[in-house]
């Protein structure tokens, strides 16, 4: 069965090129905020501080940069493992447009100081509204693809994206519900949560946890289970692990929250529940790990010369070093240390830069000379330059972090003979600059990398041509 | 007090949990039990190339998830998890705290009680006592009052002979154990002061400690202040001790600039001291009190005249 028919590679396109642009700037406040906090002195304006730009880094890189990558793989994905093209094309360019203007809206009211101050999910209420219409239409496009689809099984990446979109969904819906405040009887910008105390923290964490697994991890994993196998030219490892590691990770992962509340007004129950389930998550965790690392098995060789495959196997491992050290720092003795301290921010970052961003910058390259009509990116050797800076990159900040978060949870459980403290808190402030200051260099490191990648796919994208693949016919196999 | 508003809440969460993590366990035996053709793959192929070899799971990958299984439900027999089963090692954050605190008061608790039978002014000369209460100090006071104990704007320089509340033993104790609430109320008692009035009170308090100001502004001044604010600082400005800060030195809490005092005249003024007696034991307030005492303003206890400054954080 041959078909004229061609996949929608327009929106794919679209995203895949603003996921290096959202990426360079969202990792450039990240760097801005890391030299405030070594020159406390850039904090030049109320609009500039740290307080208003440090939402505006995580949203920038985990919404802008990460969702614009999963809206660009997981619609190339669907349509080619589904051999039928999108769902709705008039949807899928609606979130394209819908996203963008929901980045927009972020970048002016958080500066501004609009924010219901629940971390991940700051923006306020009108701006929630418009990301649940995308998202509803993003799921439209995602499952009338699957619905649409010519083969009989769906392919496990397919599941992955799946379940981050139904999830973050109800996370999105359940945690953002606010009441709005009217002024003088005017509808304002403002809201409130519609959950208090305690209650609004542990919904807050169950989806700031779930906003981790289920689109920074489940998501991310979709990715991998696509661009992996593809790059590597290998079948994934063991099927019966996918379907294993998926069920129970997207099932735990919805219990883990409470370990984010360690040692606070939440009842001790809860706290021992988030944290079982948060270790019985490791195993889980780790499923999607090995089904990436040995699927490259027997192609050991292709890593020497393929910096594509070096950044996704990169990926895979700080993904397992992250997963394994999450549910270390979930033990309520480890917390204890570990909670408000640098060893948090630097965790986050092995996932959010090691795992995150390595395997989307994999997975664009893969894409960029397919969705452009080059055989390949403009050039390799910058890849492999790119690859060697961000994981030298990755490698300070991680680093730093460490030392500095236990340095800073030793020095502030530190007592004298008396009973005192040894050290007060600007101390532990005053030890931290040089470590502030290796971030700093890491997160630079990491962010030129990016602006490489950008110089890269300018040059791969001049003087080609948008293509839209024609729909491919099912193997006859099945 | 129970977590719960019902008894149903408590099975529930109890049958939720065991279910959902030996769930868990079942869940991966009955995978661990399909058969697997090593080396073959599924059949399944998408997108011209992707297909899925059919190898079992890894077995040391089985081994520890079973292992995190086993642990999870031992750690929920000694450990509150299920509902409100305590757990057998009857652990609870809050009975953890208790027995620290009990266990430091056992073992610190002496050293400062030695020192509390002592008058102030003894402890205050004491070398030992100076370095535990710097101590205190730091941890407990140097957010606000500065490392160096001499303040910033908004929070009194405490090694200075200004005293808002008076720098006897006596008064010093009280401000520590208490804490301390200033208020001063907008436009003080005149509320129906304007700009141009607010200006010329905002130059005559100026020109109560020599800076320089217009003075015609200073003249008509004058008389508002006594109108407004007399009754507090006094016709002089003088101030009273657990009343109004003297406007005649040269301490101001908030800048002496003409700008400050006038937002402080039409805005007034609030701040607060915490209480500390409650947190922090009469023993360790005693050693903290000579410690202030000790900076450099401490007066004597029973002062002939009233101290030169004070009051509530009000206008200076």
């Amino acid at each position: 069965m041959q078909s004229q028919a061609t996949y929608n590679y327009k929106v794919v396109r679209q995203f895949a090129v603003m996921t290096v642009i959202w990426g360079i700037v969202g990792m450039l406040v990240g760097v801005i905020i890391a030299a405030q906090l070594v020159w406390p002195e850039l904090n030049v304006h109320e609009f500039l501080s740290y307080g208003r730009l440090r939402p505006l880094h995580t949203n920038a890189v985990i919404f802008a940069f990460g969702g614009c990558a999963l809206f660009a793989t997981s619609y190339y994905c669907v349509q080619r493992t589904s051999h039928a093209p999108l769902f709705a094309p008039g949807l899928a360019a609606f979130t394209f447009w819908g996203w963008q203007v929901v980045i927009v809206l972020a970048a002016l009211s958080l500066p501004l100081g609009f924010t219901q101050a629940k971390e991940y999910a700051e923006l306020e209420w009108p701006i929630d509204i418009l990301i649940t219409l995308v998202w509803v239409s993003y799921a439209v496009v995602f499952f009338g693809t699957i619905v649409k689809r010519t083969v009989s099984h769906i392919y496990v990446a397919n599941w992955f994206f799946g379940g981050f979109i139904l999830t973050v969904a109800v996370l999105h819906l359940v945690n953002s519900a606010a009441i709005p405040v009217f002024a003088a009887g005017v509808l304002t910008p403002k809201s409130y949560s519609a959950y208090a105390g305690v209650q609004d923290a542990m919904i807050q964490w169950w989806y700031g946890h779930n906003a981790v697994g289920f689109f920074l991890t489940a998501g991310f994993l979709g990715m991998m289970y696509y661009f992996v196998p593809k790059q590597a030219g290998r079948p994934v490892y063991s099927y019966r692990l996918s379907v294993v590691h998926f069920w129970a990770l997207i099932f735990t992962y919805m219990w883990a929250g409470p370990h984010h509340l360690h040692y606070t007004a939440l009842p001790d129950w809860t706290q021992s529940v988030g944290m079982v389930f948060s270790l019985i998550l490791l195993a889980p965790s780790w499923g999607g790990m090995i089904n990436g690392i040995m699927t490259l098995s027997g192609a050991w060789h292709k890593l020497r010369d393929d910096p594509i495959l070096k950044f996704m196997i990169t990926s895979l491992s700080f993904y397992g070093m992250s997963t394994f050290e999450g549910p270390m720092m979930s033990i309520k003795t480890v917390n204890a240390l570990s909670h408000y301290t640098d060893w948090t921010v630097g965790h986050v970052h092995s996932g959010a830069l090691g795992w995150v961003a390595m395997i989307s910058i994999g997975s664009i390259y893969y894409l960029l000379p397919r969705l452009f009509g080059k055989p390949e990116m403009h050039s390799k050797k910058l890849i492999e330059v790119h690859f060697w800076v961000a994981t030298i990159g990755v490698v300070l900040y991680i680093a730093s972090m460490w030392i500095a978060g236990v340095m800073q949870g030793l020095m502030w459980r530190a007592t004298n003979v008396d009973g005192t403290l040894t050290y007060s808190f600007v101390e532990s402030v005053k030890a931290t600059y040089p470590f502030w200051t290796i971030r700093l260099l890491g997160g630079l490191l990491f962010l030129s990398g990016m602006v490489i990648m950008a110089y890269n796919m300018f040059l791969t994208m001049a003087g080609g041509k948008a293509v839209d693949a024609p729909v491919l016919a099912p193997a006859a196999a099945h | 007090m129970s977590d719960f508003v019902s008894g149903f809440w408590n099975i529930y969460v109890v049958g939720i949990v065991l279910v959902s993590v030996i769930g868990c366990g079942v869940f991966l035996w009955m995978q661990s039990t399909a058969k697997h053709v090593e080396g073959a793959t599924t059949g399944h192929v998408w997108d011209e190339d992707l297909q899925e070899y059919s190898n079992p799971l890894p077995n040391w990958w089985r081994w520890l998830f079973y292992i995190t299984i086993v642990f999870s439900l031992f750690y929920l027999a000694m450990y509150p998890g299920l509902g409100t089963f305590k757990g057998q090692f009857g652990w609870t954050s809050t009975g953890q705290y208790d027995g620290e605190m009990k266990k430091a008061e056992e073992q610190y608790g002496p050293i400062y009680k030695k020192f509390q039978s002592q008058d102030i002014m003894t402890v205050a000369a004491n070398s030992e006592a100076k370095e535990m209460g710097q101590r205190l100090y730091l941890t407990y006071c140097s957010q606000c009052h500065g490392s160096d104990a001499r303040g910033a704007r908004g929070f009194p320089n405490l090694t200075d002979s200004d005293w808002l509340w008076g720098g006897t033993p006596e008064q010093i104790k009280e401000t520590l154990t208490k804490g301390r609430d200033a208020m001063m109320p907008a436009k003080g008692v005149k509320p129906d002061l304007n700009g141009d009035q607010i200006k010329d009170i905002a130059s005559h308090v100026r020109s109560l400690s020599g800076l320089a100001t217009d003075s015609i502004r200073a003249q008509r001044g004058k008389e508002l202040f006594g109108e407004a604010c007399a009754a507090c600082h006094g016709p002089d400005g003088k101030g009273m001790v657990g009343l109004a800060p003297n406007l005649t030195d040269k301490v101001w809490l908030y800048s002496s600039s003409e700008e400050s005092i006038i937002e402080t005249i039409t805005k007034g003024r609030v701040n607060r001291m915490p209480a500390y007696g409650e947190f922090l034991g009469d023993a360790k307030v005693h050693l903290l009190t000579a410690y202030v005492y000790g900076l450099g303003g401490g007066e004597k206890a029973a002062p002939a005249t009233p101290p030169a400054a004070a009051a509530p954080a009000g206008n200076k």
